[in-house]
């Protein structure tokens, strides 16, 4: 049973392998844009989820570190002429310490659930009203990146196929991490956590310790995650970095697909964008009705799959799975 | 000898005073047991000696080293854990996960950790539920399961809040059965509990706390008969109906 589920998930993952490393072969700019963008979504979602997914630590305000890592390697490039892969990591690294910095007052002082969401919200708009004011006399159009060329080095592509390949590249990279925290003992310790954190803190785990290490992997992600936006677009302000709508997107991915499952947030992510394109198209003639009908099925979706796509999945199988087999998975609702 | 010291231990939550001026000592490789009324303080002693409370005054030490106020995962590695009385499993993970996450403590590897909490569910008799939700078990295989996660981490010291009581009288047997064979393998039992039949025949000495304060201490035999103890229990009148 568990040899054949496992043979099932090779052979999906090399055709799905397959398909992403060829799909620029067969399709146009349009779907590679619309691909790239399901993969940048289900990246950030995936850096999300390891703090909000298997931690337990639900952050309503990842636009933070996804504005910080925009910000900083896009400034460095252009009053230091910081290499922007450079600036990748920097950024990441910024990231990091906005991380850590928020991470500890919050869990120092034990914020829990909703009110650890309305901290990092509240951070995140702190961050946006400062970029506001600073840019209103600096950049009062953005800060836009000189456009240097078609060159790996400079991170500036005229096509997007490389933009789409780097971001599988990096989506692939944190798709590996959350198996590797999945499997590790790293993330049982996170998943204790988020279950019972009593009950964690009294067989030895060190809550406050790892619920930072979850922080610190998340938010280096995600603010990596705002240095491709920056190079992918060439442009960024206050809202695209720092917006309240950032912080929603990137969660919205791994509720919608199975939030704590290594694969949720990607499917998330490309179920959305189907969606949001499948909407516009039908309905785009209609101003403002797509985005009626998305929100619709949105609701929809959250109601009847409270545990994401994955998590449903999961439950069905787990209930329909003979007695006596390996049964992994239960309704997670039957608290 | 003494393998943990508490030694004049007091808590207040504002005005109530939740455990007054409480010593004792436990020594190596006994049951003790701690008898009281409801709300006499006993689960505040628990979470006073394992770190989840700052006790205002007094210190705790154990293997000779005080303590006091230090956290409870360190409280843990070094060879103290306990259960709750309220049983706390990781609802959504499997009972395996639950166990493993305890083995965890002292085991790095994820297959070695897993290898020992197979070994352990067998010992308590969860091996068939293994693959189940931890929120979908009776409360009898919570708590066994309670206990599984604390003997994972391997202590010389575990403090067991009511693991006996709500189970039905097999269950409490086995329950009881299982407590004594740990003890055999040479752990050190501190024991809360309301069920007489398992305190009484388990305990090799007995400590009495009523209002947080120590009234008895002695062996089963002695505090049964104690009048301070039947007192607290069934109170004054009792007693001076029984001509005591």
């Amino acid at each position: 049973m568990t040899s054949l589920r496992r043979k099932q998930g090779v052979i999906l993952l090399t055709v799905g392998g397959l398909i992403a490393v060829f799909l620029p072969l067969m399709t146009g700019p349009y779907v590679i844009h619309l691909a790239i963008t399901v993969l940048f979504f289900g990246y950030l979602g995936m850096a999300w989820n390891i703090l909000g997914g298997y931690a337990g630590q639900f952050s309503f305000g990842h636009a933070a570190f996804f504005g910080i890592g925009a910000f900083t390697s896009s400034l460095l490039q252009l009053h230091a002429g910081v290499n922007p892969w450079i600036g990748m990591l920097l950024a990441g690294t910024a990231g990091l310490l906005l991380g850590l910095f928020i991470g500890y007052l919050c869990f120092r002082y034990g914020l829990h659930g909703p009110y650890f969401a309305l901290a990092m919200l509240a951070l995140a708009e702190m961050m946006r009203l400062l970029a506001v004011q600073w840019m209103s006399s600096k950049y009062p159009l953005g800060i836009n990146l000189p456009i240097l060329g078609d060159s790996f080095l400079k991170f500036q592509f005229r096509s997007k196929v490389p933009y789409y390949y780097i971001m599988l590249v990096m989506m692939t990279g944190v798709l590996y991490i959350s198996h590797a925290i999945e499997r590790k003992r790293l993330g049982l310790y996170f998943k204790a956590i988020r279950e019972n954190e009593n009950a964690a803190e009294s067989l030895g785990i060190n809550v406050f310790r790892n619920k930072l290490v979850a922080m610190a992997i998340s938010s280096f992600l995600t603010a990596m995650g705002g240095t491709f936006y920056a190079q992918y677009y060439l442009t960024i302000d206050d809202e695209a970095a720092f917006g309240t709508a950032v912080s929603i997107e990137v969660l919205l991915g791994p509720i919608i697909g199975g939030a704590g499952t290594v694969f949720g947030p990607l499917l998330g992510a490309g179920i959305l964008e189907f969606l949001s394109e499948t909407t516009r198209n039908l309905l785009g003639g209609y101003s403002g009705v797509h985005l009626m009908v998305y929100g619709a099925i949105l609701v929809t979706v959250i109601i009847f799959l409270p545990n994401g796509v994955l998590g449903g999945l999961k439950s069905i199988t787990g209930r329909y799975g003979k007695k006596g087999e390996e049964i992994a998975y239960g309704d997670s609702r039957g608290r | 000898m003494a393998i943990l010291e508490v030694d004049r231990l007091s808590k207040a939550f504002g005005g109530l005073v939740a455990v007054k001026d409480l010593s004792f000592t436990l020594n190596e490789g006994e049951i003790l047991g701690i008898i009281g009324p409801n709300g006499a303080g006993k689960t505040t002693l628990f979470n006073l000696v394992t770190g989840f409370y700052k006790p205002n005054t007094g210190k705790v030490v154990f293997r000779g080293e005080d303590i006091t106020g230090i956290r409870p995962h360190e409280i843990c590695k070094r060879g103290l854990v306990r259960t709750f009385q309220i049983t706390q499993p990781f609802a959504n993970l499997t009972v395996l996960e639950n166990v493993r996450i305890g083995a965890h403590s002292r085991i790095r590897s994820s297959r070695e950790a897993t290898e020992e909490a197979l070994r352990l569910l067998q010992k308590i008799g969860l091996y068939e539920k293994r693959n189940e939700m931890a929120g979908t078990l009776s409360i009898g295989h919570r708590k066994s399961l309670e206990l599984g996660k604390a003997l994972a981490t391997k202590p010389e010291v575990i403090l067991l809040d009511e693991v006996v009581a709500g189970l039905n009288s097999r269950e409490a047997n086995d329950m009881i059965a299982r407590i004594r064979e740990i003890r055999e393998e040479g752990l050190t039992v501190l024991l809360i509990e309301h069920v007489m039949k398992a305190i009484m025949s388990l305990s090799d000495r007995i400590v009495v706390i009523h209002y947080g304060e120590k009234i008895g201490e002695g062996r089963p035999e002695d505090i049964s008969k104690d009048p301070r103890v039947i007192e607290a229990y069934l109170g004054e009148e009792y007693v001076l109906a029984k001509g005591h």
